[in-house]
């Protein structure tokens, strides 16, 4: 499972990215744009993928949000769309019924979730009580760092 | 301001993205931005030294801001300050921003690299973690070429903790994917597989609970999916013990698959489903297991009427591949009816799409009809964006699969009917090449384009297509007086003003066909050649068509007119343009393998190769622009010499730079006129001209090759390359340098080969040449002229010494001898030039019969030399030759020989 970059927006507005390859900024925008066009115009019920250059995208809508991987040819489209569903299960779980201004306002904690999640584009830990876990310890890491601040 | 905020809070950032967000217009938003943006610039900038908090939340709104969609193009140093914080959460930030925002080839690579470093080494999990992530994400060469060496230790060190080995082998993969070269896999491959089984692996602590795994009711999908995937890198097992255990657990696949769902969650079915399909794809890899294979089709059968699009539209990719399988494809083909349907009803045109694909690989000759059918009817209807493709796939499998002919003229008429801007030029140069070379249908082909183009509107392509049928075969209709020669002129006539230059030009070319062909419309065509819209037209092509056209109807004779005009010959088989066209736009790999599986697969299952010639056949190359008759830029007049171009010499078809062209027309007379001179022209169209320039001594050679650019615009890409084949190869040596990839218009390059003769040697290499003009790829090949005689060395003997010797090579393999006919005039002094040129000494007074030339020379190769006699012996009366060679290698003999007799 080798995603080439991950996206979450709504609209139109990006609310996360992250890119496993490396391109120029204007390279992504390009891309982000182009994507964003494509998946926004395909109506419900349409399936969730879609041949993009060289890449399979699969994408998925949870409310107002669209989550958005893009694949290689050889991977597998349906755990794909698995993996979304358990990284908005990680985010649901540690904000507890997370919302779109969940991720506005901790982005940064959607980004490390991520990364406990995937890495490199690769799945990393597919078990969800190890990545809570993991997210936990390092919360508690830096709490009592902030009190002493 | 909603307190959503969890973990560490930094009100500052909540409050601005607070304020982004009530903002009312996109002005207000950037007044905002700016403003953050300035206050951000002057505290980095300020002389209190920032605390880290503050970095951190700085550091986080730039964030913030990117994400919005604006460039950011300071803070990066700040980040980079923050990686060396002890603070975890200002460390994670750094990385954050790092992995966000710093392009891989960044200065400040250098600075990261020595944080990452240190936190590397910081014996510290969760900074090793961070680390690893860090260069897992940028995964740049710099930062292959600074870790590559360190992870593989941290991997195998018995003192890391398993989640940091976790992340150590993702970060290895990563590495090892963007780096080949610098990630060491090799030497550690064995110590990782030992230590993790595998590099992809996932579950790496054994001690978890497995339950954790399992995921909607199925168990470890993640795992079992990488798995799979792993062993589709390897062939099938060949142990039959540990084989049938890999079929039963793919049986078991397949059977749970069956089973009722457990949950109706989707996820629960989708995970399922992700190890159905993988199963699939290994089963499909390796093509071994009818049973399965079958089994498969099944399964995937019932997923093409199921609810969800996504496993309707998996089905019809993953049977794609089935089909292309001898076991399975005629269980895929059971579906035709339901993959038929879903081209009409599916309302995603990516499902669509998915279907066509299918019903191409389904395709063979049982089904071809229905297919092209449905293909056409859909066409209709089709989304602009895939039509292109549509008329490709149609048309290579009217092609293929055609028993008669006839349904393939009406196929490809109808294309263009239906969908004529999407038909590209291949696909009717391709129609046109099939009926030249199959007389079978050359009849039906006229009277079909005729009643074509009596639609009021009929497409351009139609009318290239019916201008170039009726060219060269409007006769075989003409005896009916609804098509009378007049009839078939005035209807293409009527079509003539609304086409473009191109066509144009083709139509002026079928008139002058139409000249030879029906002498009684000659006075109405020259009519209108001298009207002052085509001899004064402002297009010089145009202009220039009709002036020569009409001077060649007036001057020539009939025989002349009926030796130019003459009927095309059928084109030289080759790949269909039409199916490299299909590779191009779907890439390489997919439609090849497909197409190469089903070739075998006809082979196979049909007890043959296909039937039909032109079915895998091609051909060359009426270019719109390019010349009907192939007249080129000779002079029409036959007194002059024999155009050297006898045709189009430039390949338009193979688009595909690997593709060599076949030898250009002309390419072995000219050949042959240097197999007694050394220099010359060798080749030359409107383009390009190629001289020659070498010598030879004993075995060695030198040669000058020269390309002189005939236009004013530059070539590109320009690459000569020297094709030996193999036997070639090992008998004749040559070396050569690249030369500069771009010529300019009107400059001449040269390329030197250095040869060797090895031993002797029969055939000739092949000079292929490729560049750009303009907007097109030129693609030329020709034989060059290296060839046995040039390492002759001339021995003078007496006529006693040559006798002698004429009788020791008395063996008949020894000799070989031709009786041909003259094709020059039979001239002594000519012929003496000529045999002294190909190499040999010419012996005066030595035959008996004065009237007789002999020649005796040595073939020097670098192992050996080979002793060669020969007798010339004309006969004037008849016009005849017979040419006689002795050697001590009958194929020196038989080489000499051939090369010798082709030039008197």
């Amino acid at each position: 499972m080798n995603s080439s970059f991950t996206e979450i927006y709504r609209q139109g507005k990006l609310r996360l990215q992250k890119w496993y390859v490396p391109l120029s900024d204007k390279e992504k925008k390009k891309i982000t744009r182009e994507l964003v066009q494509t998946v926004l115009a395909r109506k419900p019920k349409m399936c969730s993928f879609l041949e993009w250059r060289d890449l399979k995208i699969v994408y998925k809508r949870y409310a107002s949000l669209y989550f958005c991987c893009a694949i290689e040819d050889q991977d597998n489209e349906l755990i794909t769309l698995e993996i979304i569903h358990r990284y908005v299960e990680l985010l649901d779980k540690y904000f507890g019924s997370v919302c779109e201004l969940d991720i506005i306002f901790n982005f940064e904690k959607a980004y490390f979730i991520l990364d406990e999640f995937l890495l490199g584009g690769e799945v990393q830990e597919t078990s969800k009580k190890n990545v809570l876990k993991a997210i936990e310890q390092a919360d508690l890491l830096q709490e009592p760092q902030e009190i002493e601040s | 301001m909603p307190a959503v905020s969890k973990g560490d809070g930094m009100r500052g950032l909540a409050v601005f993205i607070s304020d982004i967000r009530n903002c009312k217009s996109k002005e207000a938003e950037i007044k905002r931005i700016n403003k953050e943006l300035a206050n951000i610039r002057s505290k980095f900038k300020g002389d209190k030294a920032l605390d880290g908090y503050s970095k951190k939340k700085y550091v986080c709104k730039l964030l913030f801001i990117f994400l919005l969609g604006h460039d950011i193009d300071f803070g990066h140093m700040e980040a980079v300050n923050l990686l060396s914080s002890n603070r975890y959460t200002e460390k994670q930030i750094g990385y954050l921003f790092i992995s966000v925002l710093v392009n891989s080839n960044s200065e400040l690579i250098r600075l990261i690299n020595n944080a990452v470093k240190n936190d590397l080494a910081s014996r510290n999990p969760t900074f090793m973690g961070l680390a690893l992530h860090c260069i897992a994400n940028v995964g740049s060469r710099e930062m292959a070429e600074a870790f590559a060496g360190e992870i593989p230790k941290i991997l195998v060190a018995g003192d890391t903790m398993d989640s940091v080995k976790q992340s150590a082998a993702l970060c290895l993969l990563r590495l090892y994917r963007t780096s080949p070269d610098l990630a060491p896999m090799g030497d550690w491959t064995s110590r990782a597989v030992h230590l993790l089984n595998d590099q992809h692996l996932i579950v790496t602590s054994a001690s978890t609970d497995l339950q954790d795994y399992t995921y909607y009711f199925v168990p470890a999908p993640w795992l079992s999916v990488k798995l799979l995937r792993l062993l589709q890198c390897y062939p099938p097992p060949e142990d039959p013990a540990v084989r049938g255990r890999l079929t039963e657990c793919l049986e078991t696949i397949l059977n749970k698959a069956q089973e009722p769902p457990k949950s109706k969650k989707v996820q629960h079915s989708n995970a399922k489903n992700a190890v159905l399909f993988e199963a699939i794809s290994l089963i499909i890899h390796h093509d071994s297991e009818p049973n399965l294979l079958v089994r498969a089709c099944s399964q995937l059968g019932q997923f093409l009427q199921h609810r969800e699009t996504n496993l309707r539209y998996l089905a019809l990719e993953s049977m794609c591949t089935l089909a292309s399988s001898e076991f399975s494809h005629e269980a895929v083909k059971t579906h035709i009816e339901t993959v038929i349907s879903a081209l009409k009803t599916e309302r995603d045109v990516s499902v669509r799409q998915r279907a066509v694909d299918l019903l191409y690989a389904m395709c063979d000759r049982s089904n071809a009809q229905q297919i092209v059918a449905e293909m056409l009817s859909y066409l209709e209807t089709a989304d602009y964006s895939i039509r292109e493709e549509i008329v490709l796939k149609a048309a290579i499998l009217a092609e293929k699969y055609a028993v008669d002919y006839t349904w393939y003229v009406d196929t490809i008429l109808n294309l263009i009917r239906v969908a004529g801007d999407y038909v590209s030029e291949e696909v009717w140069y391709r129609v046109i090449q099939i009926v030249i070379n199959r007389d079978d249908v050359q009849g039906y082909a006229a009277k079909t384009v005729f009643e074509a183009l009596q639609a009021p509107a009929c497409h351009e392509n139609l009318v290239k297509v019916g201008g170039y049928v009726l060219g060269e075969f409007g006769n075989l209709i003409a005896g009916d007086p609804r098509s009378s020669p007049l009839i078939q002129f005035n209807l293409l006539h009527s079509k003539f003003h609304l086409c473009s230059v191109p066509t144009r030009a083709l139509l002026l070319s079928t008139y002058i066909k139409f000249v030879n062909l029906f002498p009684e419309v000659k006075g109405t065509i020259q009519d209108v050649l001298r009207s002052d819209s085509q001899l004064r037209n402002a297009d010089v092509e145009l202009q220039q068509r009709a002036v020569e056209y009409l001077r060649l109807s007036t001057v020539a004779s009939t025989d002349i007119l009926a030796t130019v005009l003459e009927e095309m010959p059928p084109f030289p088989e080759r790949e269909s343009s039409i199916l490299a066209k299909l590779k191009r736009k779907k890439g390489p790999s997919t439609v090849t393998e497909l197409e190469e599986a089903k070739r075998d697969r006809g082979a196979d299952a049909n007890g043959g190769p296909e039937p039909a010639p032109a079915s895998t056949s091609a051909a060359s190359t009426p270019s719109p622009s390019a010349d009907l008759l192939g007249l080129g830029a000779a002079p029409p007049v036959p007194a002059g010499p024999p155009p050297s171009s006898g045709g189009l010499l430039v390949d338009v078809f193979s688009d595909s730079p690997s593709a060599v062209a076949p030898l250009a027309p002309g390419s072995e007379d000219n050949f042959a006129r240097f197999v007694c001179k050394n220099n010359g022209v060798l080749f030359e169209n409107q383009l390009l001209q190629i001289g020659l320039k070498s010598e030879f001594r004993q075995s060695l050679g030198r040669m000058f090759i020269f390309y002189g650019n005939k236009t004013s615009t530059q070539f590109l890409n320009f690459t000569p390359t020297l094709i030996c084949s193999d036997d070639l190869q090992a008998n004749l040596s040559l070396q050569t340098k690249p030369v500069d990839p771009t010529v300019d218009g009107g400059a001449q390059v040269q390329q030197a080969v250095n040869i060797e003769c090895v031993a002797d040697f029969a055939e000739a290499p092949v000079l292929n040449i490729q560049f750009r003009y303009g907007g097109t790829f030129q693609n030329v090949s020709v034989k060059l002229p290296i060839t046995l005689n040039k390492f002759f060395q001339p021995t003078e003997m007496a006529s006693q010494d040559f006798f002698q010797r004429w009788k020791q090579l008395s063996n008949p393999r020894q000799e070989a001898q031709s009786v041909f006919r003259a094709k020059h005039p039979m001239d002594t002094e000519v012929t003496k030039a000529k045999i002294i040129g190909f190499g040999s000494a010419l012996l005066e007074e030595v035959d008996p019969n004065p009237a007789n030339f002999v020649g005796a020379g040595i073939i020097h190769t670098r192992t050996s030399q080979i002793g060669c006699l020969l007798r010339l012996e004309p006969n004037l009366q008849a016009q005849m030759y017979r040419l006689t060679l002795r050697t001590s290698r009958e194929t020196v003999s038989q080489r000499l020989c051939e090369l010798l007799s082709e030039q008197f």
